[in-house]
């Protein structure tokens, strides 16, 4: 996918004033937050179960290359077949040479993020052969010219209903519906013939068990359950980093996933596959591969942000962050929007692609304390901050802006001097409000509040004089 | 019990008068406290712009100067915050320091829960009467524990009526560093946070961090909000002029 992340501010500021959007957003808290937080008391011990999660995740991602080869080992003796992508690029080459050999025209596919960092229905497409998002919101982006995602859960939830019903009377060219079920139906009729005739199916994989070589997907529309079974052939395809050991560790995972993302206790389905159909069964891919890539991880992997990849992907971040809430996921430029993309998007694309992504927080941490698996997402973006700060990516004003500020502050001779100026200079260019209306230097502040101006003395003066006339 | 006062830079420089309010809470109810001349900044304005070098030289400098106070009190839970929960990593390769951070974190403490767990105040000159609604800063609540707190402690006052805002837990924008480079979005938080203030019919909207409380009044005003009050708790609970 194309990186816009260095345009933030100037998409930000268009989705700041783009009325529909801001309407749609509001679906947020009740959606997600409201949802989510019901969903957790259902838990004996949330925090305990966080710990677990964190603890699964952070084991998984300590010997990483073991559990690959656990993985790959017993996968293979399921009879599928494991490959290693170190590239976007590789992963879709890959899935082309399967297609090619398995003579694959049309290729449906379920939910996956990973595919959306390879652009690989562009791939698809560029070589000649069909494909066909399943998951709604992906069919509804697709349809609309690839229009990209703007949450990792909910792909559309920029859009409206009306939206929607607008879009698929003009592209399916049927009456114009109104009701969310009218309109699932008409995806699902528009859906129903592809799973039958297409000759691969594309999962995406919330986790890759090495102890069964089996991938987990975890959806709610069943699609899933339908693309990775009827085509002859199943690819699945999703990062190293979705390791976890066993079974057990999915369960525990499990408990903590869907509540997080959606708020259900548990999805409507969750399919667990482990290789091609075998002698004697009945449903299931003739023959079964996976696509495990790499796209940069092993990067972070080794960085001091490796927490990152604990990541199960379900959005609670953003749901839950006051800057996604109000600017949507657009925004941020990339596949991974929110508080986890501020800092995926600068490990894969590039942190000189998308300088502002690791500032674009409050630092409030309402994510972290949210998040399923522990993840310090505000730690993590301030380490981000430190390497441009070094390698001096930052505008040269601010840096130096913070650096005078602080060596100021360790000259407190000079601080206190300057200081005592500088607030009685604020003090006269306030109004009778008390209240400056434009500060120069300071318009990232005045243009949208007021600055209330200092009272006109410091503390450290004030607190000497009274020290002085009590004879101290 | 010796108590240092750090009054962080905005109190020092923006309403000092805060600074005092939370003096005398403190004088008053027995602690001996001790206000290091010398003091500036916690350092948070680099550790948040990523100037790792800066902020490690100006947590040394505090850790020196509060170092044989029996606790460490701010009006703030943003820079006691930054004491506390972020020092010690600053130092993860210096066990000397790190040891005297650790020691430093377990003394420190924001004003409100210093106030109702440590010196236990249950009464108070403050003489505000009305409707009021309390505003819960990220680091206060997320780094400091800070939420029961200063709601226990205003309601010993009598004249004072809480009336929760939706939301209360929100970030107003504010965020540093942030409030400037992306004033935009920022102020958008911020207007929440107005209209959320609004929704509660408070007179006056109380807090206990200075960065949340200019970047609210100055959005307040700019909307054309002159009534509503932006109170520091210090000064709901000690001023007699309310």
């Amino acid at each position: 996918m194309q990186v816009a992340s260095m345009h933030f501010k100037e998409n930000a500021h268009v989705k700041l004033n783009d009325a529909g959007l801001q309407r749609n957003l509001k679906k947020i808290k009740t959606k997600f937050v409201q949802k989510r937080k019901a969903s957790m008391v259902e838990l004996d011990d949330f925090e305990g179960t966080r710990d677990a999660a964190r603890a699964i995740r952070q084991r998984a991602l300590d010997n990483l290359d073991t559990w690959l080869e656990i993985f790959e080992r017993n996968a293979t003796a399921r009879g599928a077949t494991v490959l290693f992508a170190e590239t976007p690029a590789d992963a879709n080459a890959l899935i082309l040479e399967i297609a090619a050999r398995h003579a694959v025209k049309k290729i449906i596919k379920s939910k996956s993020m990973v595919s959306e960092e390879s652009a690989l229905d562009h791939a698809i497409e560029a070589a000649g052969l069909t494909v066909v998002e399943t998951d709604l919101g992906e069919y509804i982006l697709q349809i609309n010219d690839y229009e990209p995602p703007s949450h990792l859960i909910g792909p559309a939830l920029h859009k409206s209903k009306e939206e929607v019903a607008q879009l698929f009377h003009q592209k399916h060219g049927t009456p114009m519906k109104s009701g969310i079920d009218e309109l699932c139906l008409e995806a699902r009729g528009e859906l129903r013939g592809h799973y039958l005739t297409a000759d691969m199916g594309i999962s995406g994989g919330n986790f890759f068990v090495a102890e069964t070589g089996s991938v987990v997907v975890v959806t709610n529309e069943g699609n899933a359950t339908l693309t990775t079974t009827l085509p002859k052939v199943h690819v699945a395809i999703s990062g190293i980093e979705k390791i976890v050991p066993t079974l057990e560790d999915v369960a525990t995972l499990m408990r903590l996933l869907p509540r997080s993302a959606t708020g259900q206790s548990i999805s409507n389905y969750v399919d667990i596959l482990t290789g091609p159909k075998g002698e004697g069964e009945f449903h299931g891919a003739e023959h079964m591969y996976f696509i495990v890539v790499d796209s940069g991880r092993t990067a972070v992997l080794g960085s001091d942000v490796r927490e990152a990849l604990r990541c199960i992907r379900c959005g609670a971040c953003m749901n839950h962050c006051p800057v996604y809430q109000n600017i949507g996921g657009h925004s941020y430029g990339w596949v991974y929007p929110g508080p986890i993309g501020s800092i995926l998007t600068p490990m894969y694309v590039g942190l000189e692609n998308a300088l502002d992504l690791p500032h674009a927080s409050t630092m409030c941490n309402q994510c972290g304390v949210v998040c399923p698996v522990k993840i310090p997402l505000p730690d993590l973006q301030r380490k981000l901050r430190e390497k441009e700060f070094e390698r001096q990516l930052r505008p040269w004003q601010e840096q130096a802006g913070i650096r005078l500020w602080s060596w100021l502050a360790l000259h407190p001779a000079l601080y206190g001097v300057l200081s005592g100026w500088g607030v009685r200079m604020l003090r006269l260019m306030a109004g009778k409000d008390g209240m400056i209306g434009k500060l120069p230097l300071g318009g990232g502040w005045t243009d949208e509040r007021d600055m209330p101006a200092p009272s006109g003395r410091t503390f450290r003066t004030l607190y000497r004089q009274r020290q002085k006339e009590a004879g101290r | 019990m010796r108590v240092g006062f750090f009054v962080t830079c905005l109190v020092d420089l923006m309403r000092p008068s805060i600074g005092f309010a939370a003096l005398k809470l403190l004088e008053t109810n027995g602690a001996d406290v001790f206000v290091p001349a010398a003091q500036t900044c916690c350092g948070q304005p680099a550790y948040n712009s990523g100037d790792r070098a800066d902020t490690i030289a100006l947590a040394r400098k505090v850790v020196a100067e509060f170092d044989d106070c029996d606790y460490l009190v701010a009006p703030s839970g943003s820079c006691s915050g930054m004491i506390k929960t972020h020092y010690g990593e600053l130092f993860a390769d210096d066990p000397a320091m790190r040891a005297r951070v650790s020691k430093l974190a377990a003394k420190t403490f924001e004003l409100t829960d210093f106030l109702a767990n440590v010196l236990k105040v249950d009464k108070f000159p403050g003489t505000f009467a009305g409707k009021v609604t309390y505003h819960d800063s990220c680091a206060g609540l997320r780094e400091m524990g800070v939420k029961a707190q200063p709601r226990a402690l205003l309601a010993t006052m009598p004249g004072v009526q809480l009336s929760e805002m939706p939301e209360c837990e929100t970030c107003c924008g504010f965020g540093g560093t942030f409030s400037i480079k992306f004033g935009e979005i920022s102020a958008r938080l911020a207007d929440n946070k107005c209209q959320n203030i609004a929704d509660s019919g408070a007179d006056a909207v109380v807090l206990g961090d200075l960065g949340c409380m200019l970047n609210i009044e100055g959005r307040l005003r700019r909307r054309g909000d002159t009534t509503t009050k932006v109170l520091h708790i210090a000064e709901v609970l000690a001023s007699e002029a309310g």
